[in-house]
């Protein structure tokens, strides 16, 4: 009995499309329409709005070549590293700045004014610095990673529950203990957060870095296809990206918001 | 009496801070000084601090910095009204189309978090190398936020005050112009300073991308010319500007909601 309830209740919203689904998919149909239009009236420069079916070829295309993977993994490889390393400093600094108020006084408002700054600017230096390779892309999405992990968790320590701290001290834990045991767990939230945030800038600083001075990675790939006027692969580039960028970012917030539905 | 000790010696802590805070980055600044003259530090990769402080007046008179300003913010105000127009009509839009919100919130967060900088080949395709790919690329990555903020302050109004224009039976139009505006302007105007905030990032940054138009060329064409003090005064000047543009930003948010 029970199970045909089940078998019923879970029917009844697939048989039939919500409004909001049929809304969305008549925006996307109207869109592509509005494309596939605007491509074939001739009212813009041939090739600015390639055909759909010419986007699809190259998408493909993209796909199937090992190239595009041998670039994506030097891309990947540069935003991990980036997110790696600007991630840890953001950590230590942002822990030392909100376990101290002194600290906190006297540099984060350094920190907080400098993180909104354009980071693509010190892309020169970071040249002089680590050369034209990818450790000039790496430094870059180092730098900006690290300012709103460290903004994150400096007031992500703030908001630690003063009783954990307290209970921590009861157990006469050491420093490294109480970062281990105390902070990290209580500021899961806004580290992930701080995370997600890095994630974003950090790719950003990476792929902008490549399109400006590189011979490898995706942003070469798009400034590539750019410079040879090949505007399908340069669209499909684009488009792989964006999924990509969006599913790390929704990805990152979704691995935060189930750890803290099994842990409450 | 306590409780004035109290503050007394916390604004004493207060400055004591903010000397150590100013202190630490002058010591830093010899500590770099003194490597670079003795040679640990490579000059032709990092010049000495005070040949970027001496080059500063150069390139504040000889590069033509406040055209150059002028160019740079007259692209973020035209970005700035844009979003302003079409990210607070957008919202409430979607405020006032409950299926619109619910179809197209998701899409315009996801964009809030998209790279849309990187489009920038495409905008130089469509627009041409010219002021416009930097205003329309500052414009698509600064709206989300206005778009989300302000659906945010129209959703969050008082239902106190919504029943209060309900009582004084207001038309639809007077309740939108006459309470719930003026209920969501100061949360706008969060989405409009986040919204500034990424206008400049991203027409700064573009700007040095494409070598085109204001400060961000300004760095690009020095760095270009192998001027590496130029270069870092240029970056120096260009941080001191965004620093001062977020600051004036926080004064004229507090000014607007003066009670939180």
């Amino acid at each position: 009995m029970a199970e045909t309830g089940r078998l019923k209740q879970a029917a009844v919203p697939a048989a039939r499309l919500s409004p909001v689904t049929l809304l969305r998919a008549a925006i996307i149909l109207a869109l592509l329409a509005i494309w596939e239009f605007l491509s074939h009236s001739g009212w813009l420069y041939r090739d600015v709005v390639p055909s759909l079916l010419s986007i699809g070829r190259a998408l493909v295309g993209l796909l199937t070549s090992p190239g595009y993977y041998f670039n994506l993994g030097v891309t990947l490889v540069e935003i991990g590293t980036a997110l790696l390393v600007g991630g840890l400093l953001g950590l230590a600094v942002g822990i030392l700045l909100g376990a101290n108020r002194f600290l906190s006084k006297a540099f984060e408002s350094y920190i907080y004014y400098l993180g909104p700054t354009p980071k693509i600017i010190f892309f020169p230096v970071m040249i002089m610095w680590f050369g034209v390779g990818p450790e000039s892309k790496v430094a870059l999405g180092t730098l900006s990673c690290f300012f709103p992990v460290a903004l994150s968790v400096a007031a992500g320590m703030r908001s630690i529950d003063k009783v954990l701290i307290r209970v921590g001290n009861s157990f006469r834990a050491s420093p490294w203990q109480m970062v281990l045991k105390i902070y990290l767990p209580a500021m899961r939230h806004p580290i992930i957060n701080g995370i997600r945030l890095g994630l974003g800038v950090a790719l950003i600083g990476t792929l902008l870095a490549e399109t400006k001075l590189s011979n490898k990675g995706i942003g070469f790939l798009i400034i590539n296809a750019y410079s040879t006027f090949d505007m399908p692969r340069m669209y499909a580039n684009l488009f792989v990206l964006f999924v990509l960028a969006i599913g790390a970012n929704a990805l990152v917030g979704r691995l935060g918001g189930l750890d803290s539905i099994k842990r409450t | 009496m306590t409780a004035r000790a109290a503050s007394k010696l916390s604004s004493v802590g207060q400055f004591t801070a903010k000397t150590v805070g100013i202190g630490a980055l002058v010591a830093f600044l010899l500590v770099a000084e003194i490597l670079i003259q003795i040679d640990i530090i490579n000059r032709f990769i990092v010049p000495p601090p005070s040949e970027i402080i001496g080059s500063f007046y150069r390139v504040i008179t000889q590069e033509r910095v406040l055209s150059r300003f002028l160019f740079t913010a007259s692209e973020c105000l035209t970005a700035g009204v844009m979003i302003t127009a079409f990210g607070i009509a957008g919202g409430v839009l979607m405020h006032r189309f409950k299926l619109l919100q619910q179809a197209c919130e998701t899409w315009v967060a996801a964009m809030a978090s998209a790279p849309v900088v990187l489009m920038y080949p495409l905008f130089m395709v469509i627009f041409g190398r010219n002021a416009w790919t930097i205003i329309m690329i500052g414009f698509i990555a600064a709206l989300p936020p206005v778009i989300l903020k302000t659906i945010e302050g129209i959703a969050g109004t008082r239902k106190v005050l919504v029943n209060v224009g309900r009582s004084f039976n207001l038309s639809p139009a007077q309740q939108f112009w006459k309470i719930l505006f003026p209920a969501a302007l100061p949360t706008i105007f969060v989405g409009l300073r986040l919204g500034l905030i990424f206008a400049l990032i991203n027409i700064v940054g573009v700007e040095f991308l494409i070598n085109y138009g204001g400060l961000g060329q300004l760095i690009e064409d020095l760095a270009e010319r192998y001027d590496l003090p130029g270069t870092y005064a240029a970056i120096c000047f260009v941080i001191l500007v965004s620093v001062l543009f977020f600051m004036a930003l926080e004064k004229a948010e507090r000014w607007l909601r003066p009670v939180d």
